[in-house]
């Protein structure tokens, strides 16, 4: 596969881990946060901590829509298929998230409840058109990468005048989720999270440009270096990330020049700003409700906004009591600094949201690296799962 | 988040704003809706089966090169 | 073979539907049974019409498996429901080292299943069973209503011999064995999502769906204290090392590039967010065997036209957590641990 391949090439990789090894001063510590779960999941699957020197880490950013999408958001998604009788269109990331009353999407498809997983926004449109006499609605989650191809769809159904057809809309935006957590106590006064510097988000930033995160490498005084999806891209940032702190910049950095300019896509963003519009406020799973962080449809798309049309209330719905995910998603703590983590929090049985999606950094730790620090050993299944 | 991926344009439907792309053998009819101006033989950014932003490859190779000069150990250049 | 012809007119196999009345026992079901199953599964102990097939065996170790087949779409590329319940249930008697006798086949129809379908899987089983030398030699139906079935579940028995001295079973795995894997992982999960609605490619995929028992028979002559096999299906690659390891208590260290995969369905993974080792397979078999018979068993796979593309994948160690580690293509290492639940495609 071409521009996937070559970034993945493991001789590159060791002779990079040996310049970062060369590069990162013994006498302190690099803690990079990479906020987008993209970057967790591939850094977890190609092991790339295990090529890098003790004293550089990576602490995991909530940049997992699906980790901080929160419960009674997904209580509404499938409150539209059983109670609205809707056919409810989702991504596959979405079927699994445990909601209120042990309930989740595919639990309640299993139950009967018309709730479809798709690959695209198009898909379920497609259903729209072929069965007229049914509500479809689309679950739409995702940060800047994924919110245009939902208003291409908007702006595509509006001018086809699709009747049935309409999106739960919980679009979230990256800039409010880093400066919520650069701004939190732990951060900024009180100094126990250490964050030093940023993996910027690779295909969020293909859309938003670099140029939002210069505010933050200003304000906050800390470098951003936009990085690729690929390994070898994650490793380059991060010795670029190591370079500007050695020698005191604060800058933003784009590694990912391929698919990365400054501006970023001006003609997704404008298409955004047509259909979208700013909540004043979102309530994100773990960290409470965020300024300015998530989008809603216009009145001018009033017709295929869901919560409208099928007058939806989103109830607050407290996240388990011992769950560590709050502090998790903003890099406080780790997984292992959970006392739900492996003993009733697993992957079969997610508690909170870390566990749930592939991006989660809980569920990274859990599937991919468990094994390097003597983790404690997997109960064996009680049988194998039958088909869902 | 957001999974992509750099894959191939094969064909161009310019009315429906679509496009058939190819990746390791692989081929999806994406939409292009959000890109102006496409060629056949572009490499696009696909998410969510759109294309969200052309990928260059000047700029990929100028990337890897520069991950290869990254990697170069300055004690082998002088042979010590 | 007799084709009964005491019925007044046949039945309409390209238009007509099953209804309630071909499960109910009586003529209807019988001229069913005579002209589509008997006919194409052709064999003497089918033929003669009895409730069961007996037969003799050898004395001797026996050996005896069961699996249902519930699979969605019905066709596919590269097979269908049919032939994938003959493989699926000669495979899991092969992974004994057996070599597979008989077989039987249960069918639960849903009213209005057309029969055009109906014979099409059915001709398909035939021709797998044939090919494989294994005759399907008894059998039942049953009809449900419209409604409460997903067209056909089959459920397929099979029966097999262990050659003696053989002894392969699942916690024989010991430290310094090798790991070998017979073939190309992923093929069929991705043929199948190729089909599924709502995610289309257009692939040159095909179901690997295959008998094994003739590859076994070569590699259990040329090694005949091989330790494990298993079949990966449903759950990949992963699930079988991950089953292995925990019966054996053992760990395991695999690499991933030694591990066979076809550029489109790593493609097809890529685009979906699919680890190719949790993705179904139906041809391909997991051997586990002393590390000094592996080069031999190795050679005994890639002669067979099944295990054209067989790798040695890894080793055993000893592990008290029985994880599954995995050097990756990339230099470091992870787990690749149990699945939770069926593998969904992602957008994150």
């Amino acid at each position: 596969m071409k521009y996937v391949d070559e970034f993945r090439n493991g001789s590159l990789a060791k002779r990079l881990a040996a310049t970062i090894v060369r590069e990162a001063d013994t006498a302190r510590t690099y803690h990079v946060m990479e906020f987008c779960g993209g970057h967790t999941h591939a850094i977890f699957r190609y092991g790339v901590q295990d090529l890098m020197p003790a004293n550089v880490r990576f602490v995991h950013g909530p940049g997992c829509p699906v980790c901080v999408l929160p419960i009674g958001r997904i209580d509404n998604a499938i409150e539209l298929a059983e109670r609205h009788g809707a056919i409810v269109c989702s991504y596959g990331d979405m079927m699994r998230v445990p909601a209120s009353e042990r309930k989740s999407l595919i639990k309640a498809k299993a139950a009967g409840a018309d709730i479809r997983m798709v690959y695209s926004i198009r898909d379920a449109m497609k259903i729209a058109r072929e069965t007229p006499d049914r509500e479809v609605v689309f679950f739409a989650i995702g940060f800047e990468t994924t919110t245009p191809p939902t208003a291409v769809a908007l702006r595509d159904a509006k001018a086809q005048g699709l009747k049935n057809f309409s999106v739960f809309c919980n679009h979230v935006l990256t800039p409010a989720a880093i400066q919520h957590i650069l701004q939190s106590p732990d951060v900024r006064e009180l100094g126990t999270v250490a964050i030093d510097g940023f993996l910027g988000p690779s295909h969020v930033s293909s859309v938003i440009g670099s140029r939002p995160y210069e505010y933050f490498a200003e304000e906050f005084q800390r470098p951003v270096v936009i990085a690729g999806f690929e390994p070898l891209d994650v490793m380059q940032a991060m010795l670029m990330v190591i370079r500007q702190l050695n020698e005191g910049r604060h800058e933003v950095e784009n590694e990912y020049v391929r698919v990365v300019t400054r501006e970023g896509n001006l003609k997704a963003q404008a298409l955004v700003a047509e259909v979208f519009e700013l909540r004043p406020s979102f309530e994100w799973r773990g960290l409470g409700e965020v300024p300015y962080s998530a989008l809603r449809t216009k009145d001018a798309f009033a017709d295929f906004d869901a919560e409208k049309r099928f007058a939806i209330e989103t109830k607050k719905v407290r996240d388990a009591k011992s769950c560590e995910c709050p502090s998790i998603l903003r890099g406080a703590k780790k997984p292992t600094d959970c006392k739900l983590f492996g003993t009733v929090c697993t992957p079969e049985n997610p508690i909170g949201s870390c566990m749930v999606s592939s991006e989660g950094a809980c569920a990274a730790y859990w599937s991919y690296g468990r094994f390097r620090q003597g983790a404690p050993r997997r109960a064996v299944p009680a049988q194998k799962e039958a088909a869902e | 988040m957001c999974l992509a991926l750099p894959a191939e344009v094969v064909s161009i439907d310019r009315d429906k704003e679509t496009a058939v792309v190819a990746l390791g053998g692989v081929k999806k009819e994406i939409s292009v809706a959000l890109l102006d101006e496409l060629s056949i033989g572009d490499f696009v950014l696909v998410h969510v089966g759109f294309a969200l932003h052309k990928v260059s490859p000047e700029e990929a190779e100028r990337t890897l090169k520069m991950i290869e000069e990254a990697g170069e150990d300055p004690l082998e250049e002088i042979g010590a | 073979m007799t084709i009964m012809t005491r019925f007044s007119s046949r039945i309409d196999m390209r238009a007509g539907a099953v209804d309630m009345t071909h499960g109910s026992g009586g003529r209807a079901m019988a001229q069913l049974v005579s002209e589509l199953f008997v006919r194409h599964f052709d064999n003497p102990l089918l033929a003669a019409g009895n409730d069961q097939a007996a037969f003799d065996v050898s004395a001797g170790r026996l050996v005896m498996s069961t699996d249902g087949h519930v699979i969605s779409p019905l066709f596919f590329p590269g097979g269908d429901i049919g032939c994938l319940s003959v493989h699926g249930t000669l495979n899991d008697v092969a992974m004994s080292g057996a070599r597979p006798l008989y077989l039987s086949a249960g069918f639960i129809l849903e009213e209005g299943f057309p029969l055009a379908d109906l014979e099409r899987i059915v001709a398909s089983m035939a021709a797998a069973a044939r090919e494989a030398s294994v005759p399907i030699v008894t059998g039942d139906t049953k009809v449900v209503e419209k409604g409460k079935g997903d067209g056909i579940f089959i459920t397929t028995t099979g029966i097999g011999a262990v050659p003696d001295g053989i002894d392969v079973s699942g916690d024989k795995a010991r430290p310094g064995d090798k790991i070998l894997c017979s073939g190309t992982i992923g093929d069929h999960g991705v043929a199948i999502l190729s089909k599924r609605s709502n995610l289309e490619f257009e692939t040159e995929i095909r179901s690997d769906t295959a008998a094994l028992h003739g590859l076994v028979a070569d590699m259990v002559a040329a090694v005949p204290q091989i330790h494990c096999l298993r079949d990966p299906t449903r759950g990949g690659l992963a699930t079988a090392l991950n089953e292995l390891a925990q019966q054996s208590r053992v760990g395991m260290r695999i690499s991933e590039p030694a591990i066979p995969l076809k550029p489109e369905v790593h493609a097809a993974c890529e685009l979906l967010g699919l680890d190719p080792l949790y993705v179904a397979n139906e041809g391909k078999l997991v051997a586990i065997c002393a590390g000094g018979d592996a080069e031999r068993l190795l050679a005994a796979m890639r002669a067979h036209p099944l295990g054209r593309d067989a790798q040695i994948i890894g080793e055993v160690v000893a592990d008290d957590n029985s994880f599954v580690q995995m050097e990756t293509e990339f230099g470091g290492s992870r787990i690749v641990d149990w699945l939770a639940g069926e593998q969904l495609p992602r957008i994150c």
